[in-house]
């Protein structure tokens, strides 16, 4: 066994991880921006408040490491690498994108990355990163399959399937719970049993473990030992990484449902200046190389958007292709 | 000609679609299956069409599952999303009803919601039928939901060849295949030869099963069966019936079918899954499209009836089509 607090991030890993994460922040606030502004018109579950997970996921993994993530997931593409430009076609339906306009935000694919499949059903990305992990281990790869979710799905049959299954097959497949404390409109308080969802992996003989998924070194060191363990051989890991979304489920709903104070006092709490502030309280980076990353990020976005925008959209013909490998007769 | 009747050795589907795992595994190593009970130790699974393979192929490319068809199907898809070509067993074809998000939402939808970049090269190989007496929740044909679902082939063999055939077909498939097998004509012993390891039935061509000129007579998994009896007893009758088994129910054969239903002008359609918007429906409004002044008669259809599948015998008789049903359509059509 691997133990625990073995895995410590340095200054340099933080530093990296900022990096990931000013990202993920400035294009989950452009995205906002540029559905506001009519722009792109698409469904958008913003992840914002939750950059710090896959920040250091996307830290952790290789690109041969494999993610199945969800509707509320571009976070968890970008950490893992997600080139921008194919990413914003794809959002705004083009045909330069990803997925040449046929998927969209809700089913982002980027294999070179590792990023195999965005699902928008709740909780199926569990049972499908166990196949990827049995190929790793049919493989004799020491490559992890990583799945994420949210705190509602763990009320979801597929996902406990899924957690069993890779526990008697000792798969190195990671379940990694985003628990933003909301599924829709209803708490996780309230439809919890338990209100624990890290205790749940017990029942499957798996360790399981409640970080804050805000606190990037709770999170590093946690996540690093799921790797390793998965690495290794030994199995897999449940995550439950506690943190929140600012923008409630999909942008654009009224989140009345949050209680005002527990939203100020989270947004208060961001976890994406915090660190930036750490950054600088420890001398690790100065105000003026954040800021140059930070410029950095804008411009590589402006990019990528004015890609996205003069890109052709498909052609109506384009639904003959890739229904089956073989084209759709006319 | 009556394939029946010709004197060659006799074999079972089910011999045919074992010999073809075995061939398989022995011929692919990217080829693996999982399902409740499949390996060795757990008895080669419920019809023993996997027994031997486990010990022979490792444990490692043959897994027996926990009862959880979400995680099978999930474990299938990922698997092969990684270059494996899993072929997973949902024991009984209702069962699919508790993975139907796994197959419809994922399996089906993965290369075009990906743009093409990855896909899903699997095989659900899955066993249903009723005449076992098992009632509502184990003898179902659901076929239509799959073939009404973009990004799958459905496929059903009658005859050990084809069933060799096809699911030798559908493993070397780049998209996801549902293979249906009717468990009560399973082990009967028909007139056919084991193929040998090189034969193949390709996905989406129907087999003339019987040449004929009177009336097309279009059929898949036991009633190809019912239907070729029926086809000799007409013959006996004066009527010269074409049998054409779709052997892919999807995409099927509509050169073959359309081919044979201008020829005869006159068309049944039988299945055992229920008549209504079943396959015979959007066959028939095919070849109403297509052939509209050539047709003699309206394109008629046998299917189940509109009910759960019944327990009781006289019921369950009642419930699907038979030869004798066939035959009395098949005299109607000829009139
Ligand atoms: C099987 C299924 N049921 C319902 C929905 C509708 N739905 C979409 S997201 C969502 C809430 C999921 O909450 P959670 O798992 O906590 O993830 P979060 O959105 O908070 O990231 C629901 C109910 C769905 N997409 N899939």
């Amino acid at each position: 066994m691997v133990a625990t607090n073995q895995y410590v991030a340095d200054s340099a890993t933080l530093l990296e991880i900022y990096k990931r994460a000013a990202l993920l922040k400035a294009n989950d606030e452009r995205a906002r921006k540029v559905i506001l502004s009519g722009q792109i018109a698409m469904v958008y579950y913003s992840y914002r408040g939750q950059e710090i997970i896959p920040s250091v996921m996307g830290q952790l993994l290789r690109d041969d490491d494999t993610i199945c993530t969800i509707y509320r997931g571009i976070h968890d593409m970008l950490g893992k690498g997600f080139p921008l430009r194919p990413l914003w076609a794809e959002l705004a339906g083009r045909v330069t994108g990803s997925c040449k306009g046929k998927g969209g935000p809700m089913h982002l694919t980027y294999p070179p990355k590792g990023i195999m499949v965005t699902t928008g059903i709740v909780g199926s990305s569990a049972p499908i990163a166990n196949g990827l992990a049995w190929a790793a281990q049919l493989d004799k790869s020491d490559r992890v399959s990583v799945c994420t979710f949210g705190d509602g799905a763990s009320n979801i049959g597929a996902v406990h399937e899924a957690m069993n299954l890779a526990s008697i097959w000792k798969l190195p497949t990671i379940f990694v719970c985003q628990n933003n404390l909301f599924a829709e409109h209803t708490t996780f308080e309230k439809m919890t049993g338990g209100q624990n969802i890290a205790g749940r992996a017990a029942g499957y003989g798996m360790p399981g473990v409640r970080v804050n998924g805000n606190d990037p070194e709770e999170m590093y060191s946690a996540f690093a030992q799921a790797v390793a363990r998965a690495r290794a051989g030994e199995g897999p890991t449940l995550l439950e990484c506690m943190t929140f979304r600012f923008f409630g489920h999909n942008f654009g709903d009224d989140d009345s449902y949050i209680p005002k104070d527990q939203k100020a006092a989270a947004m208060e709490a961001d976890p994406v200046p915090a660190l930036r502030a750490r950054l600088i309280a420890d001398r690790i980076a100065s105000e003026h190389e954040l800021a140059a990353i930070e410029a950095d990020i804008e411009a590589q976005i402006d990019d990528a958007l004015e890609f996205a925008l003069a890109s052709p959209w498909p052609e109506p013909d384009d639904l003959r292709f890739d229904v089956f490998e073989k084209e759709i007769a006319a | 000609m009556s394939a029946e009747k010709a004197a060659k050795p006799k074999v079972s589907i089910i011999a045919a679609i074992s010999k073809a795992y075995q061939d398989i595994f022995a011929e692919d190593p990217k080829v693996i299956t999982l399902g409740e009970d499949l390996a060795d130790p757990e008895g080669g699974g419920i019809a023993k069409i996997t027994k031997g393979l486990s010990t022979s192929f490792g444990d490692d490319r043959v897994r027996s599952t926990p009862i959880s068809e979400q995680a099978i199907m999930g474990a299938a898809i990922g698997a092969s999303l990684a270059g494996y070509k899993p072929i997973a067993e949902i024991m009984l074809m209702n069962f699919t009803t508790v993975a139907m998000d796994m197959i419809v939402n994922h399996a089906a939808k993965l290369r075009f919601m990906s743009g093409g970049q990855t896909s899903v090269p699997i095989v659900i190989r899955t066993m249903t039928g009723l005449g076992y007496g098992s009632g509502g929740q184990h003898c179902d044909y659901l076929e239509t939901w799959f073939a009404h679902t973009a990004g799958i082939k459905v496929c059903a063999a009658s005859t050990p060849e084809d069933a060799y055939g096809l699911l030798r077909s559908a493993v070397e498939d780049p998209d996801p295949v549902i293979f249906i097998e009717n468990l009560p004509t399973y082990h009967a012993p028909m007139a056919f030869e084991l193929p040998d390891s090189s034969h193949r039935v390709p996905l989406g061509k129907a087999a003339i099963q019987r040449e004929g000129s009177d009336v097309t007579l279009i059929a898949y998994a036991r009633m190809a069966v019912e239907a070729r009896a029926a086809a000799v007893q007409a013959a006996e009758q004066g009527v010269s019936v074409e049998v054409i088994d779709l052997r892919t129910i999807a995409p099927w054969d509509r050169e073959t079918v359309l081919a044979s239903a201008r020829k005869t002008g006159r068309v049944l359609i039988a299945h055992e899954a229920v008549k209504e918007h079943g396959v015979g429906a959007e066959i028939a409004a095919v070849i109403n499209e297509e052939l509209f002044g050539a047709l003699k008669k309206p394109v008629k259809r046998l299917g189940g009836a509109f009910s759960a599948v019944p327990y009781s015998k006289p019921l369950e008789t009642a419930y699907a089509p038979d030869a004798a049903r066939i035959l009395a359509a098949i005299i109607e059509l000829a009139k």
